[in-house]
């Protein structure tokens, strides 16, 4: 069976920088798949190629059977891939709901005049994108939040809103980009649960960058090692982490800062 | 402070949340429609000025307010609006087939200025509808043979089913039927509001990049709303070329553009008591200012004439808007009506978090 | 001959424009503030001068009221920063677009106030008087406004690549943190950013006012100078200053080639062209926000 996710030698640059250098990869269906590396390895770079953010230079992505690189950004939710943000991209300015809500646009199915009027076709499927939210919501235990605006929330929740909009897309393919980074330990175990009922019950795919070791190790099936943009090592976390390029890449950047600073 | 314990999912769909809300909102529109005959005919087009401009505010507050994109220029499509129905008109068509027609033209007249502008952020598209704004103004001079020029148009009587409506005529039956524009038009402002366009234009608002992750197609979701805003300013245009009687290119200068959108700054950005409380601002400021000035003028023995008192009243009162009240009139509206709900456990810092809604666009 | 004193008077036209397009690009690059009121700091600085110039009024030496003028349009612009934009720090780009616009307002009726709504004549030296280049006329006040927008040009330039407060505004303006933490008072040097922008307007102003009479709607003139930032590319000062000379010297051609009407639409129109094609000018400086 071909891979659900699959990198065949793409390559990117801004400008000068090569930021991502002829990474391969394949992400197989059902399985929970790490991104690890040190900071600027390119690990956020890959999410936002595989979002069509960013155009590369060479190489093809291809996603069950389709050739990404020729649908524009705003195609990849209906294609089956959602993602969360390093930095939490919410809509601010929206309640819970509202936010987890826009997650249902690709089901969208309703025409625009037909929503301004509000037609009863209208109203039915605005019931069933709220029957699908409120799954969510009780997944993730958001009900305390339901009717809170974004603007006024810790960091912690957030983190969880964004997941929780990623889910409402109800995706093949589930991005994550540091879902831990942030947390407290509690909040990295319920993490760590989340992301398990999300491959075991939901049966959808993870692929995620992650700082975490510990929670990379608990929870993936394979890891890919990257530093300055090239693959260091894939395999088991067990694996990569006893890797002796890996141990390398992270040391190499220790001895650096240590320069840096005297 | 009230518990809603909802049990469907249409508690959250619905207009109202509760009974008493429903039961508030009727009440004010039964007094609107009886306010003809409890008010004289000057009072009666004073409330049916305000309406108008609420009309055209909550056609720039669907942009600026819902999708985040500002706009200078929204002027030029009261002209479109109000030049395109009374030609219609002028043409034969009944006013029930111009006016409508009017919004439309307006609204594709929207969406063909957001084709080339959806790249546009921030300051760069406030200056881009700024020069659209300027442009009609001029080009409304230049096509003299269809507009008249700076000479201008006369608005012809509305007649629908052999019934005249007419601002001098029947104060009360234009009245009416503004305000049955007006309810239509808040009617549809609540749909797009709670179904999934509403939704994609404050995705578009607050953060562009997930909106696309989100499968929210930015470039038509933008024109989509360039379009239903300029439509509805299109239809406050038409009224209010009936309002006025007679009107040129002065009545839609870029003035008025920058009027508008401080108009919907001060009433409070993104919702739709917002437009209503700044449309009560603009349109009744002029008549509060004569009449203090009257009244001071008698004190003191004598006649004031300053000229741009109420562009200057106006600009003071935003400033102070700004810089202490940021979210509007709607926004002291809301914090007031929680302290009195909460007594005696409101805390000041309860609305902090709220920044306003439009963000800046340098990009680093 | 025409199409050179054409030429000239366009140019000169272009170099009040450019000046003010100067004071919106100072403002921008450094604090991200876009002053919408640029166009009235040019009238209040016009103003102020005529004010103490004029024998209706104080009757001061020309050569006088120039500085006293250029120095409380610098001590406006300062204070109003102190006292009222820093209070809206962290708020909206457009939020603070909105303030400047109605500070426009209310400078305009204060202007208004004080001098009348009556277009009144600047008595200045240099107004009405001509000066000959062989066989070519040119008046005084056009050749003098090109002179002193060269000059001004030429020390802006030294002063912010040779000047300690000079290179610690560019820093600011590129990095307000990194700035801070190298010890830069980078509140003060916003302040001393509107007192500067205060004083560019006061001196355009003041060219302005030699060149015909003036009155308190010369603001709006604002609005074009801004089209002119725009078309050299916001963020960029030589940039405003041939965005400035382009839109100065559009208008005379199209009036001449084309008809009366045109000369106020040519550069709006040029404006919303470059904005679609080119959106950051002609001198552009761009950046992509990073996820």
């Amino acid at each position: 069976m071909s891979p659900l996710l699959e990198f065949r030698d793409v390559t990117l640059r801004f400008g000068g920088v090569v930021a991502v250098n002829k990474v391969s990869f394949s992400v197989e269906e059902g399985e929970v798949f790490a991104l690890v590396g040190p900071n600027g390895a390119g690990k956020s770079t890959v999410f936002n190629l595989i979002s069509r953010f960013y155009e590369p230079a060479e190489g093809e992505i291809i996603f069950a059977g389709e050739d990404l690189l020729r649908h524009p950004p705003h195609d990849i939710a209906r294609l089956g891939i959602a993602r969360t943000f390093q930095n939490i991209e919410l809509f601010e300015q929206a309640t819970v709901l509202q936010n987890l809500l826009v997650g249902r646009h690709r089901h969208r199915k309703t025409r625009a005049w037909s929503e301004v009027l509000f037609t009863p076709a209208a109203r039915e499927e605005e019931r069933r994108h709220r029957e699908a939210v409120e799954k969510v919501i009780d997944f993730l235990d958001l009900q305390a939040y339901r009717e809170k605006y974004i603007a006024g929330l810790p960091y912690g929740v957030r983190k969880v809103v964004e997941m929780g909009r990623a889910l409402a897309i109800e995706p093949r393919l589930l991005l994550l980009d540091e879902p831990a980074s942030g947390l407290s330990v509690e909040e990295t175990q319920d993490v760590a649960f989340w992301v398990e009922d999300i491959k075991k019950q939901m049966g959808v795919t993870v692929l995620m960058v992650e700082h975490d070791m510990h929670l990379v190790s608990a929870v993936s099936d394979r890891v890919l090692a990257l530093a300055d943009g090239k693959t260091l090592a894939l395999g088991t976390p067990h694996e990569v982490q006893n890797h002796p390029k890996v141990i390398e890449a992270y040391i190499g950047v220790a001895d650096e800062s240590e320069k840096v600073l005297a | 402070m009230r518990t809603v314990f909802k049990t469907s999912y249409d508690a959250d769909i619905d207009y109202f949340r509760h009974g008493m809300h429903a039961f508030w909102y009727l009440a004010l529109l039964l007094i609107m429609i009886v306010l003809p005959f409890l008010m004289s005919p000057f009072a009666i087009g004073e409330v049916t000025n305000v309406l108008i401009w609420s009309i055209a505010g909550m056609g720039i507050m669907l942009l600026v307010g819902q999708t985040g994109q500002a706009s200078l220029g929204h002027a030029a499509f009261l002209a479109v609006g109000c030049y395109a129905n009374v030609l219609l008109q002028n043409a034969g068509l009944p006013f029930i087939l111009s006016f409508p027609l009017a919004g439309v033209i307006a609204g594709l007249a929207g969406v063909a200025l957001a084709i080339p502008t959806t790249r546009l952020h921030g300051i760069y598209l406030a200056i881009a509808t700024l020069a659209v704004s300027i442009l009609a103004d001029d080009l409304i001079v230049v096509a003299e043979p269809l507009t008249g020029g700076i000479n201008g148009l006369l608005a012809p009587t509305i007649e629908i089913f052999g019934l005249p409506f007419d601002r001098y005529g029947t104060p009360g039956r234009f009245y009416w039927l503004v305000l049955l524009v007006t309810v239509l038009v808040v009617l549809a402002y609540r749909n797009i509001q709670r179904s999934p366009l509403g939704r994609s234009f404050a995705a578009v608002r607050d953060s562009e990049i997930s909106a696309q992750a989100m499968g929210v197609n930015i470039a038509r979701t933008k024109a989509v709303a360039f379009g239903l805003s300029t439509a509805i300013t299109g239809l406050a245009g038409a009224l209010m070329g009936h309002f006025a009687g007679i009107f040129n290119n002065e009545t839609f200068t870029i003035i008025i553009s920058i009027q508008l959108l401080l108009m919907i700054v001060i009433g409070g950005l993104g919702s739709i008591h917002g437009a209503f409380f700044g449309a009560i601002i603009v349109a009744l400021l002029p008549q509060t200012i004569s009449t203090l000035r009257d009244g001071l003028g008698d004190i003191l023995g004598t006649t004031i004439r300053v000229p741009g008192m109420e562009s200057a009243a106006f600009g003071a009162i935003l400033i102070l808007f700004i810089l202490f009240e940021p979210m509007g009139i709607y926004g002291r509206w809301i914090k007031i009506r929680t302290y009195f709900q909460l007594f005696p456990f409101y805390r000041k810092d309860m609305f902090r978090r709220q920044k306003s809604y439009l963000k800046t666009e340098r990009m680093r | 001959m025409d199409i050179l004193q054409l030429f000239v008077s366009g140019l000169a036209n272009g170099c009040v424009y450019g000046l003010i397009a100067l004071g919106f690009v100072l403002i921008y690059k450094a604090t991200e503030a876009v002053n919408f009121a640029q166009g009235d700091f040019m009238m209040l600085g016009a103003f102020i001068t005529l004010g103490l110039t004029n024998d209706q009024f104080w009757g001061l030496p020309f050569w006088i009221s120039v500085p006293i003028a250029i120095a409380s349009m610098g001590a406006f612009g300062y204070l109003l920063d102190m006292l009222v934009l820093r209070r809206m720090f962290g708020q909206s780009q457009v939020a603070l677009i909105i303030l400047t616009i109605a500070l426009g307002f209310v400078l305009r009726f204060a202007a208004g106030a004080i001098w009348g709504h009556e277009p009144i004549s600047l008595q200045s030296p240099i107004a009405g008087r001509d000066v000959r280049f062989g066989g070519l006329v040119l008046g005084l006040d056009e050749v003098w406004v090109i002179f002193v927008t060269i000059f001004l040009t030429v020390i802006l330039y030294f002063y912010f690549n040779r000047t300690r407060l000079g290179v610690a505004m560019q820093a600011a303006s590129q990095n307000q943190l990194a700035a801070y933490y190298m010890g830069i008072p980078v509140k003060r040097v916003h302040s001393l950013i509107w007192a500067l922008s205060g004083m560019v307007a006061a001196v355009a102003g003041i060219l302005f006012a030699s060149k015909g009479s003036i009155d308190p709607s010369i603001g709006l003139l604002g609005i074009k100078a801004f089209a002119a930032a725009v078309i050299g590319g916001f963020g960029s000062l030589p940039g405003a200053l041939l965005g400035g000379i382009i839109v100065g010297l559009i208008e005379p051609f199209a009036s001449y080639y084309i008809a009366a009407g045109y000369s106020q639409i040519m550069p709006y129109l040029l404006l919303f062209l470059i904005l679609v094609f080119r959106p950051h000018g002609i001198l552009a400086q761009v950046h992509r926000k990073k996820v």
